[in-house]
């Protein structure tokens, strides 16, 4: 073969492909400059704080209570009785539920409840629909009957599943998170075997089987990195669907002991006397509401920054 | 409305890029015209600015790449920063488009007489009868058989061919006096591809269209145009009429362009009878079954009965169009799918005795055998794990079979100079090269595992034409450095001419014809074969010679 007339290595290529370096190199200034993963992310972060910061923001132990300041309002001070049996003047800023409880104190610890069962909730879901998905997508043969258990898991209403469970062992932390946790699991399955499917037909997967790769390889190193983007959103949702299930089985009371504080339960304990004394619920309904809005906003802005991006090819 | 000048007249176009890429426009200063039954090629690699140019034209642009300099005039009239309602006026009745992939530039759920019908209802006031008349003398016009079943057709049930000509009717049937062809036969076969440039220039000659040709391959340029404009990183190097620019250019950049298309000529290339065998394929089947349900089965016979024998030293092409088989043949020689049936033999020694039969064996037994043959794909941005760096993707098979990290990193570092990559490469990722490189990058990774066989499945078909002659120079080096057997799967007779010393031609999963390069360029015995070569584009071109 001739050399060609004029090398074309004299002739330097500026790529298109250069052009992605940039916007490659930037995805992840990218995701920090979204404006929604901004807003939910401060707002969670705030919520952090507050959880961690429970004891030194002016509360008192949330299972305190004083006959004599029952069913206080918003604001007004009162006096609480502590475990050793002394009397503290104390205002209750979000009032005082029937028993003489101050809201306050435990809608704070309840930030605690709520943040903990959403964070786990995601990620009990997503470490079992991983590795099911996994199995799914790339064993061919069990493909078939789990994704038939999958479905049916997903054709019982996902509270229904959650009151079971937790009827059937006793209501503790860990049992409400398994419990809700369980309906989440065949979304997430079928997400990642989705993923796995398109990804295995990737010429590097094919490269990776022509090295000699074992397949648990191919799965660790190939497969699942390239899946984290799309789960990382898919797990913001699981949070926050976990936040509002859990608030919902406590308000049924169904969910953890009462003696816990949860937003859910004190808005149960706070619905006999609605009419009169609504702040029992409105105070921890405007929490759960924030909270929820916070984690969707989040993950509203981290799917528009990281999937569509994966997917494209500048 | 300027009846005897230029229909297109682009002055000191250019068009700006948005900020934080590697250049400020993706045009400038671009100038030239297209006269009335003229047919102008604007050629150019990728990230030239030819798409860019034809969709600023029909006013296609995204609002992210304005025109910020320059003008373009219609037959006279400006249309730079036309508004959109006369814009919408102007398409189909004056200037139209046809595009590189048909099935997306098809609406899938719309019959593709509706989609015809569609262009007629939106800028006439024919009735529906008219309306279906016209329809179908246009589809006839495009040489479509059975007009009345293809406009009832979806675009699903048409092939590609079909599918373009659905596209040129659509274009065409208000008879524009502007036609822009961005790469419309890029993703064709070579035959189909030779009637649809066919299709183009009678229909153009007849209603004396102006046509505006995207393309970068040369061999078309060579086939249809009147006039060829190069384009290069947005600047217009040169211009001028075809048989100028092609045999006689002028500019540096030109001139390395032209250097780089392949030839068609094959000079009889020397190879050693008692070269060691080192592939041995014989009677190899295919067939996927497809089980309904209900009992209805369908048979694809992907190959049949394909034998072949490579020597070591010696590079084996294949030729066919899509659908005939041959990557099929190269997954199953990898085994990267199995075989339904037949043999291959791997290593069978000078007088094909003995070699060991991977086609049917177990993963088990076929893992240590894995690294005699190694296969390189076409596509190079899909063919490296975006989240490893170059080291860790360099290294995976070694490792794999045992040997430690420092060694490989070193085998490593060997061969990306032998590809001609700078060592630093092993700790960036593959974003950071351009397709060239990466195609580098996967050639050192099958290099890695010293394979006795290196499969290039239409490994430069998706590169630039100057990086391909690169690529393929690479190829030939690599092969003469180790002694290396080759199996080169491609469907441009071209490349097949220039780096294969024996040569299969496969169609519709049967080998058709087969022997040396040489021979069979020279006289092609199978009439699947001849048509083949017939249908390049520019076959008789002699690029470059004056």
């Amino acid at each position: 073969m001739a050399p060609p007339a004029t090398d074309p290595t004299a002739f330097e290529t500026l790529s298109v492909e250069s052009a992605s370096v940039l916007a490659q190199q930037s995805a992840w200034s990218r995701v920090r400059r979204n404006t929604s993963v901004r807003i939910g992310g401060i707002v969670l972060v705030v919520l952090v704080l507050l959880a961690l910061a429970a004891p030194w923001l002016g509360t008192v132990d949330p299972s305190l209570f004083d006959p004599g300041s029952r069913d206080l309002l918003p604001g007004r001070r009162g006096e609480i009785t502590t475990l050793e049996g002394e009397t503290l003047k104390h205002t209750f800023l979000m009032g005082s539920d029937s028993f003489g409880r101050d809201i306050y104190s435990r809608v704070v610890y309840g930030t605690r409840v709520s943040l903990i069962v959403g964070l786990f909730t995601a990620l009990v879901a997503l470490a079992f629909g991983i590795v099911l998905g996994l199995v799914a997508g790339y064993l061919r043969w069990l493909d078939g009957p789990l994704m038939r258990v999958m479905d049916g898991v997903m054709a019982i209403p996902a509270i229904l599943i959650a009151i079971a469970l937790v009827a059937m062992w006793r209501g503790s932390l860990g049992t409400v998170v398994i419990a809700i946790a369980i309906p989440e699991i065949p979304r997430v399955t079928r997400l990642v075997r989705s993923l796995v499917l398109s990804i295995r037909e990737e010429p590097y997967v094919e490269a990776a089987v022509s090295l000699g790769t074992p397949t648990w390889k191919i799965m660790a190193r190939h497969i699942l990195p390239n899946c984290v983007a799309p789960l990382v959103v898919q797990g913001t949702f699981i949070c926050a669907s976990g936040i509002l299930v859990e608030a919902i089985l406590s308000f049924l009371g169904v969910g953890l002991p009462p003696d816990i504080p949860t937003w859910g339960n004190v808005m149960a304990e706070g619905r006999a006397q609605f009419n009169e004394y609504p702040h029992n619920i409105f105070f921890p309904g405007i929490f759960l509401a924030v909270t929820v809005l916070a984690v969707n906003i989040l993950g509203d802005g981290l799917r528009d920054t990281l999937d569509p991006k994966m997917a494209k090819r500048v | 409305m300027n009846q005897v000048g230029p229909i297109l007249e682009v002055d000191d176009l250019t068009i700006a890029l948005p900020a934080g890429g590697d250049r400020s426009t993706a045009v400038q200063r671009v100038s030239f015209h297209v006269g009335r039954g003229e047919i102008v090629c604007l050629v150019g690699e990728s990230g030239s600015g030819k798409s860019v140019i034809a969709q600023g034209v029909m006013g296609l642009l995204p609002k992210q790449l304005p025109v910020t300099g320059g003008r373009i005039r219609l037959q006279g009239e400006d249309i730079t920063h036309a508004p959109l309602a006369r814009l919408r006026e102007l398409r189909a009745t004056r200037m139209s488009m046809i595009f590189q992939e048909p099935m997306t530039a098809l609406n899938p759920v719309m019959s593709c007489g509706d989609q015809i019908d569609e262009v007629l209802s939106e800028h006439t006031r024919l009735t529906p009868a008219e309306r279906r008349d016209k329809v179908l003398g246009i589809v006839r016009e495009v040489l479509l058989p059975e007009p009345e079943r293809m406009v009832a057709s979806y675009p699903h049930q048409l092939s590609g061919g079909q599918r373009q000509r659905i596209m040129i009717a659509m274009a065409l049937v208000l008879d524009p006096v502007l036609l822009i062809a961005d790469e419309p036969t890029t993703a064709l076969d070579v035959t189909t591809q030779a009637q649809i440039l066919r299709l183009v220039l009678e229909l153009q000659k007849r209603h004396g269209t102006g046509v505006l040709f995207i393309t970068h391959d040369f061999g078309v340029v060579a086939e249809i145009a009147h006039r060829v404009a190069v384009l290069r990183l947005g600047d217009l190097v040169e211009m001028g009429p075809r048989d100028e620019v092609l045999k006689r250019p002028r500019h540096g950049y030109t001139r390395m362009l032209i250097g780089a298309v392949p030839t068609l000529r094959v000079h009889e290339r020397p190879s050693d009878p008692n070269a060691a065998v080192v592939l041995q394929v014989r009677g190899l089947d295919k067939t996927y079954h497809d089980k309904g349900w209900f009992g209805r089965h369908r048979t694809v016979h992907a190959a049949q009965q394909v034998d072949l024998e490579i020597r070591r030293g010696q590079t084996l092409g294949i030729v066919g169009e899509s659908g005939s088989g041959k990557s099929t043949v190269a997954r199953c020689i990898v085994r990267l799918i199995d075989p339904t049936g037949g043999q291959v033999l791997l290593g069978a020694g000078a007088q094909g005795q003995g070699g060991e039969d991977i086609a049917m064996m177990s993963a088990a037994r076929l893992r240590p055998l894995r690294r005699k043959v190694q296969i390189v794909f076409q596509d190079p941005y899909r063919s490296l794990n975006p989240r490893r760096t170059v080291a860790e993707a360099l290294i995976e098979g070694p490792v794999n079979y045992g040997l430690a990290r420092p060694a490989a990193l070193q085998r490593a570092r060997a061969l990306l100079e032998m590809v001609r990559m700078d060592a630093t490469a092993l700790e960036r990722y593959p974003h950071q090269f351009s397709g060239g490189q990466r195609q580098r990058i996967c050639i050192a990774r099958a290099l890695m595992m010293e394979p006795e066989l290196l499969i290039a499945d239409e490994a430069v078909s998706a590169l630039d034409v100057s990086v391909q002659a690169q690529v393929l120079q690479l190829f030939e080096e690599i092969r003469a450095r180790l002694n290396l057997a080759m199996l080169f799967i491609t469907h441009d007779l071209r490349v097949a001419s220039q780096v294969c010393d024996h040569l299969l031609v496969m169609s519709k999963g049967r080998v058709v014809e087969s022997g040396p390069a040489h021979r069979v360029f020279a006289a092609p015995e199978h009439e699947y074969t001849r048509a083949l070569f017939a249908a390049a584009p520019g076959r008789d071109f002699a690029f470059g010679g004056a």
